[in-house]
């Protein structure tokens, strides 16, 4: 068998009509869900509109025009990814740090996957229920105002706890550092423990051992885990329409607004802009790994 | 790995103290820094969830903050019987048929997928790639996407066709990729011992990777269910004229300032607990009649 494979792999890949097959029911779901609705987007994205709702089938880049050249869509993109860095900061070290104690710290192996799936939990609970859940802790008569006040470290309640940009920040970190812990927590649990032994036993200290093994090898974890977190912080605008209380607004909330008022045409620029961003981001990630890898070994 | 081999002449201490520290197990600093991280993180993500579950057991005179006024079951019979709070009862059943429907249909395509992305073969770069844009694509970009192209189409938008697929185009590659990690995972040496044993291709799948890999499959399962029951903006633009329960969630959050809210919240939340109890039984389940298989050999 293993021969045959490597002769396989000699004369690269084939067309291979059971691959396809395994694989058609994927790609009967990409092309009418996603291949063609991106495409919809994009000739919509080139149409007039009437302003009443309607498309009408000429060819503009009006659309196109009035986005880069409004300086409101450099302040959209500019708070989007000031969300989406920020968050991506805080999930990827909580989400390490949990992931390595985890993995790492806990010896008893069933203590650590029950402590994995109390980590879980929430994630397979509503989003929404959970962002709202922030409101009575975080609002102007909440728990952390009402704390801090009878400990006298303040006399007036914070204002900017709830519906501000730090609690933007505070929702995407609460439903977001799972996605960061699952992959990284994955790739862990495959590093061979005798590896870690065998680079104490060879004087390695913790910090090298760090750096030189567990880092390297969670790369995988991380770079999907960071896919996750961008990809939706960037396509996110329930969490900023309700958390900023609409103080903040992000790329897809101004499209949603588009949306609301039928604006089709611009909406769909946008959508085309922000796609074309997203990708480009993602791109970048996915060329310092490759994610096949993790499972062809 | 590109580990530095470190001699262990440079650090003989090292060597003797992590000798000794193994020998008395005794747990290094960085164990408690982390587990204190790990109870904090563990109480942000539940903390918040307790509160409006507590806080939805008020009577009549509740608000949305502490204190509790009074106890009762007020606000979850205001929620299902009360025209303002939208047709949760409908919403609700909507959600729980769509997710089911979509579960099969992700369990199975991410499935044939994981054994199709095992080799290579001629196409497999444009179906990963798609597979990855449909994954990050944003969700309302793509319900707009998904909105027109019905409209485009004359086809009638619905929660169980245009919902169903735009649902399937973010679980799936979801499900495909946790394939991955569980595949990973699996020896080729199984299958191939069953081929040369004579087995079909279908004995094969029916008899050896399926059993293997059904911990994993459930997990896929646990994973389509929920992101499905849970989604929303891939939803908006294609529900058509039946809502599902995150829309009724959505627009209860812009009209309802009372605690059925979070009654809501403490339903859809045992719903939740409902599934996943379900799923980790049949996982238990599973692993200890393979635990005793092993036994009994």
């Amino acid at each position: 068998m293993i021969a045959s494979a490597d002769i396989s792999r000699a004369r690269g890949p084939r067309w291979n009509i059971a691959s396809w097959l395994y694989i058609s029911p994927l790609v009967l779901v990409l092309i009418p869900f996603f291949v063609m609705p991106i495409l919809v987007v994009l000739v919509a994205s080139f149409m007039e509109h009437d302003g009443f709702g309607g498309m009408i089938a000429h060819f503009t880049l009006e659309n196109y025009a009035s986005i880069f050249t409004a300086s409101l869509t450099w302040k959209l993109y500019l708070s989007t990814i000031k969300f989406a860095v920020l968050t991506w900061g805080l999930t990827l070290v909580i989400g390490f740090w949990i992931a390595y104690f985890l993995v790492f710290h806990v010896r008893n192996q069933l203590l650590a996957i029950g402590l994995f799936l109390l980590c879980t939990v929430p994630f397979w609970t509503s989003n929404i229920i959970r962002m709202i859940s922030w409101i009575p802790l975080l609002g102007k008569n909440g728990l952390v105002n009402a704390g801090l006040i009878s400990t006298g470290l303040i006399d007036q309640p914070l204002e900017f706890l709830l519906f501000s940009d730090f609690a933007v920040v505070v929702a995407y970190t609460h439903q977001l550092t799972i996605f960061m812990i699952v992959p990284i927590f994955n790739a862990m649990s495959r590093i061979d423990k005798r590896t870690l032994e065998a680079a104490r036993d060879a004087g390695a200290s913790r910090f090298e051992i760090m750096r030189h093994i567990v880092v390297p090898l969670s790369r995988n974890g991380v770079a999907l885990g960071s896919i996750f977190v961008l990809s939706i912080v960037m396509g996110d605008f329930f969490v900023v329409k309700v958390m900023s209380g609409g103080g903040s607004a992000s790329v897809v909330s101004a499209l949603f607004e588009d949306i609301g008022v039928l604006q089709y045409p611009p909406a769909a620029a946008a959508a085309v802009v922000l796609l074309l961003v997203v990708v480009v981001m993602i791109a970048l990630i996915l060329r310092t790994v490759d994610v096949r890898k993790e499972i062809a070994r | 790995m590109r580990a530095t081999p470190v001699p262990i002449v440079r650090f003989p201490r090292t060597a003797r103290r992590v000798a000794v520290y193994r020998d008395e197990n005794k747990r290094p600093w960085t164990f408690w820094v982390l587990a204190a991280l790990f109870t904090a993180y563990v109480l942000a993500l539940y903390g918040p969830m307790l509160c409006i579950y507590v806080l939805s057991f008020q009577d009549v005179r509740g608000g949305l903050v502490f204190p509790m006024k009074g106890l009762s079951l007020h606000w979850f019979v205001d929620l299902f019987t009360q025209v303002r709070t939208g047709d949760v009862k409908g919403g609700f059943e909507r959600s729980i048929l769509l997710a089911i429907g979509v579960t099969v249909l992700t369990v199975v395509g991410s499935f044939m997928a994981g054994l199709a992305f095992r080799n290579r073969f001629k196409g497999d770069g444009i179906v990963f790639y798609l597979m990855i844009g449909s994954l990050v694509a944003p969700g309302l970009v793509l319900g707009i996407g998904v909105g027109l192209l019905f409209q485009y189409l004359g086809l009638q938008a619905s929660w169980y066709t245009s919902a169903l697929g735009a649902h399937l185009s973010w679980t799936l590659p979801f499900g495909v990729l946790v394939m991955f990690a569980v595949m990973s995972r699996f020896d080729r040496a199984w299958e191939e011992a069953a081929r040369d044993l004579g087995a079909t291709r279908w004995q094969i799948i029916r008899m050896v990777v399926v059993p293997i890999l059904a911990p994993g499959i459930v997990a896929v399962a646990l994973f389509g269910f929920t992101l499905s029951y849970d989604e929303f903006s891939r939803t908006l633009q294609t529900s058509g004229p039946l809502n599902t329960l995150p829309l009724e969630i959505w627009s209860m959050t812009l009209n309802v300032t009372s605690p059925s809210l979070y009654a809501l919240g403490t339903v859809t939340t045992l719903a939740s607990f409902l599934i996943i109890g379900v799923c980790l039984g049949a996982i238990a389940l599973m692993q200890k009649r393979r635990s005793n298989q092993l036994g009994r050999q």
